[in-house]
């Protein structure tokens, strides 16, 4: 698939509007459906879609198994972070109304920080699975 | 119905297509009956990442099921069982839609009218996972997480982790007397030393 030219352009121009669609879905969360776990998905796609054509190899180059595996547990760390610090500004854990200056902003803010936790540990979660499973006939000595 | 193609196909990759289709089928389901957040879920992740998933071990295993050996009657027998236990469970189901059920009880009713001034935040489905039920949600993103590690714990780190993996089965595969070998290959053992080729 790598000489298909056709294929090759397409896949080059849709990546960046996938990505921008997976952030869509995560900052639109709160007005549509969508949320951190879709958004999250459609970001590990747009590399699938690359990596098909491109190969594993070039794709694992520009975001390396490390990154994503550091970006799993990354998530999981802001999520917890956001209910440690509405605990220390004197709020229960993960309550958000004292995030900001009155409740709903501190809701507002403390959502889209949770669910960016959930869109980079969804992503860096599917993105490590879809590498290892892929990778493994390559990489076999 | 694609449940049931799904069901007898012998070859894997078209069951694994089936399967797909499946997930896309509930999604448009879901979308019927109002859920669009599942309904989005559902295509993502079930339609799409999984069947890549799924794509990418039969890489690995070949796309073809063996012939089972004898029929099997205990594990039909388990099936048979446990789908009558399920569907007799459905019986004490509340009917769908009627608005006495548990579902629809005051906290239903809370997060309906209240969401909009103590969230603010107008898709009341965000509002429950991310706030009213945070604890919930921080535990799926620790059980996703919890499941990756154990893939790669399972399968290897993957990239930089190609030298860890010590290069141990073909070399033993080559020191094996070939008795052994024609042995091991008459066990059928290619699928399971997948990596190894």
């Amino acid at each position: 698939m790598r000489e298909d030219l056709v294929l090759r352009v397409a896949a080059k121009m849709m990546a960046p509007f996938i990505v921008v669609f997976g952030l869509y879905v995560h900052f639109h969360g709160d007005y549509g459906p969508g949320g951190g776990f879709q958004a999250g998905v459609i970001l590990t796609a747009a590399l699938v879609l690359l990596s098909l054509v491109f190969g594993l190899d070039a794709v694992r180059r520009v975001v390396p198994p490390a990154f994503v595996q550091a970006c799993a547990a990354l998530g999981l760390v802001v999520y917890a972070g956001v209910g440690f610090a509405s605990m220390a500004l004197g709020g229960s854990f993960l309550g958000y109304d004292v995030l900001a200056s009155y409740p709903e902003k501190g809701q507002h803010l403390g959502i889209l920080l949770v669910e960016a936790g959930v869109v980079v540990t969804v992503f860096g979660v599917m993105t490590s699975a879809f590498y290892v499973f892929a990778g493994r006939r390559r990489q076999a000595p | 119905m694609a449940g049931a193609a799904l069901a007898r196909m012998r070859n894997l990759f078209t069951a694994v297509m089936l399967a797909g289709i499946y997930s896309l089928l509930s999604a448009g389901l879901f979308t019927v009956m109002d859920a669009v957040d599942v309904a989005f879920t559902e295509a993502a992740v079930g339609a799409g990442i999984s069947t890549v998933l799924f794509l990418a071990a039969l890489a690995l295993v070949g796309h073809r099921e063996k012939k089972p050996v004898r029929p099997a009657l205990l594990p039909l027998a388990v099936v048979t069982l446990t789908g009558a236990v399920l569907a007799w469970g459905t019986i004490d189901l509340p009917p769908y839609g009627d608005p006495s059920n548990p579902v629809h009880g005051p906290v239903a009713d809370h997060y309906l009218l209240e969401s909009g001034h103590e969230i603010g935040v107008p898709n009341v489905v965000t509002a429950v996972l991310a706030s009213y039920r945070g604890y919930d949600t921080m535990g799926e993103v620790a059980v996703v997480f919890t499941a990756v590690v154990g893939v790669l714990i399972l399968l290897g780190r993957g990239g930089d982790g190609a030298s860890e993996r010590p290069p141990r089965p073909p070399a033993s595969a080559l020191r094996q007397s070939p008795v052994q070998r024609a042995r091991a290959a008459a066990a059928g053992s290619g699928p399971s030393r997948g990596g190894a080729e």
